[in-house]
């Protein structure tokens, strides 16, 4: 199991819990993906799972080497081309020179953009960073991918594209990714499982499989989109004053 | 799979009108090769086509006719003869005079001392000025502690140490190199702190999350990403350096201190020619114009292009 979340809380001074009692278990090579309206601690949940923040209640299981981390914005570095950024991803990970080189191209090439190497991120349009970013969070060559959102702010043919890219890439490479996200749709056509988050605090509400079924049967992923829409809404309801 | 409360699994299909609505909602294209096609035609199309450099050449005349326009003022001034000629020496006057003194030598020798020093003192507060932003804009406490005071210093015209520095070393050049460094040390170490200060947060949380060391932290994400600020430090710290040289080599004349600008602007006051005077002020001025010609700015202008910054600016 590389992640375990059990009664899992976080609250930053004296305010109010972001996280109160989270339970999840995510098994290895799952893809899930963790559905909230925004404000409901979904990064915070993530950026915990990272390692960046530390829970205030509750324990974690996660891989012992750490988890790789794909960001909204791609937030590559400007000062260097796509190719560079990879390469500083492996360098900083120890990875000899020659080695560096190779394996970055292979990365690019993985995402489709092995002819773009030399191009720095603002020649690049958002989606093509963006698949940039996703080569470099793969280039940590860690077992867990998080992901923050990484489409939210492309339009929707590249975002649809990029569906069809990333599920690819987990089919190939096996990973394990944590997907968050405030889109139903999205959450219903990437994730094996959908987990929902309560706003306020923050708390796994309720979970739905998505099957193979819902895969090829497009009038059965609607109905399920349909049903995890209204729950988020009746969540998001709740807090109405 | 863990339990899961999935309470529409088994829900019936609906029939098979509606499925053509949904069905954009699960895949979105259909075979490998028409999604390459379709990648590979996004990716053509929103990014910027490469654009070939020309020489401007407007950026070149035009700063010639503007200097060529001061000094056709300059001359008619002159040649309405409203102050006496010996006070305002016109153009020519002036270039004559810079013959006599290139001739003499004195010219090369001002210059070349100068600039040589302005040079030196600047690279020296550079390799200085670096490590000591570095740490200050990193350690916040160092930087609570210090902060103010290397601000200050900055702020306190460095002509200020002139006489300290004349009882401290006498007038040799290390006088002259202790006002330039303070001068330029701390306009540049501010110059680096306010580049760090002004880092998207989010390049620092993505060198944690690649496992970068704090070292590796400061040297391949926080120098790189405050270099636009850097850089902006280090021109002021030349033009601080240049100014401290000139106004230590004007009041620190004789002993072992060579023949600067500085002093050939001393030496014309004391001779009472305007035509020095002159001389001086325009070689001094020409050597802040073409550092800033030929190193800064060239050198500024590949690093905002590089980074996609100089779009729509005028420079």
């Amino acid at each position: 199991m590389p992640v375990v979340l059990e009664n899992l809380g976080k609250r930053f001074g004296d305010g109010a819990p972001v996280l109160d009692d989270v339970n999840a278990t995510i098994a290895q090579g799952e893809f899930v993906a963790l559905l909230g309206a925004s404000g409901c601690g979904k990064s915070t949940l993530l950026n915990i799972i990272a390692g960046l923040e530390a829970p205030t209640s509750g324990a974690l299981e996660v891989p012992s080497d750490g988890a790789a981390f794909m960001f909204q914005d791609a937030a590559l570095f400007p000062w260097l081309t796509a190719r560079e950024n990879i390469e500083l991803a492996l360098k900083l990970r120890g990875v000899g020179k020659a080695e560096r080189r190779i394996k970055a191209q292979e990365l690019l090439e993985l995402v489709h953009l092995g002819s773009a190497g030399d191009k720095r991120p603002h020649e690049l349009s958002g989606g093509m960073r963006q698949r940039v970013s996703l080569a470099r969070s793969l280039s940590q060559d860690r077992q867990l991918l998080l992901m923050d959102e990484p489409f939210a702010a492309l339009d929707a043919i590249t975002r649809d594209l990029l569906h069809d890219e990333l599920e690819r890439i987990w089919k190939e490479t096996g990973r394990t990714i944590v997907f968050v996200t405030h889109n139903v749709r999205e959450a219903v056509r990437l994730g094996q499982r959908v987990l929902l988050l309560s706003s306020r605090p923050g708390r796994v509400v309720q979970e739905w499989a998505v099957t193979e079924e819902h895969r090829t049967d497009a009038g059965l992923a609607g109905q399920l989109t349909g049903v995890i829409t209204a729950r988020l809404r009746e969540e998001i309801r709740r807090h109405a004053k | 799979m863990p339990s899961n409360h999935t309470p529409l699994a088994e829900a019936p299909s609906e029939p098979s009108e509606t499925r053509h609505v949904h069905a954009a909602l699960t895949r979105t294209s259909t075979g490998k090769e028409d999604l390459r096609e379709l990648e590979s035609g996004l990716d053509s199309l929103q990014s910027d086509a490469d654009r070939k450099h020309r020489i401007e050449w407007s950026r070149i005349l035009l700063p010639i006719a503007a200097l060529a326009v001061l000094i056709l003022v300059w001359q008619f001034y002159v040649s309405l003869g409203v102050k006496r000629r010996d006070l305002v020496p016109g153009p020519l006057d002036v270039v004559s005079q810079m013959g006599v003194l290139w001739n003499e030598g004195k010219l090369q020798e001002a210059l070349w001392t100068s600039m040589q020093r302005g040079l030196v003192g600047f690279l020296i507060s550079v390799a200085i000025a670096t490590p000591i932003g570095l740490l200050l804009a990193q350690v916040a406490p160092l930087r609570r502690a210090f902060g103010p005071l290397i601000s200050g210093l900055q702020v306190l015209p460095s002509v200020a140490w002139v006489p300290a520095a004349i009882i401290w070393f006498g007038l040799t050049d290390a006088t002259v190199y202790f006002v330039v460094f303070m001068g330029a040390i701390p306009s540049i170490i501010n110059g680096l702190i306010s580049g760090v200060d002004q880092i998207p947060p989010q390049y620092r949380r993505v060198g944690t999350v690649l496992g970068a060391s704090r070292l590796q932290m400061a040297l391949q994400v926080i120098l790189p990403a405050a270099l636009p600020g850097y850089l902006g430090g280090l021109k002021q710290g030349w033009a601080f350096s240049w100014r401290s040289l000139m106004a230590a080599e004007i009041i620190a004349v004789g002993g072992t201190i060579g023949f600067g600008l500085g002093s050939l602007l001393d030496q014309g006051r004391i001779l009472s020619d305007m035509t020095v005077v002159m001389s001086a002020i325009l070689l001094i001025l020409a050597v802040g114009i073409l550092i800033e010609l030929l190193v800064f700015g060239p050198i500024e202008k590949r690093l905002l292009r590089s980074r996609g910054l100089l779009s729509g600016s005028t420079r």
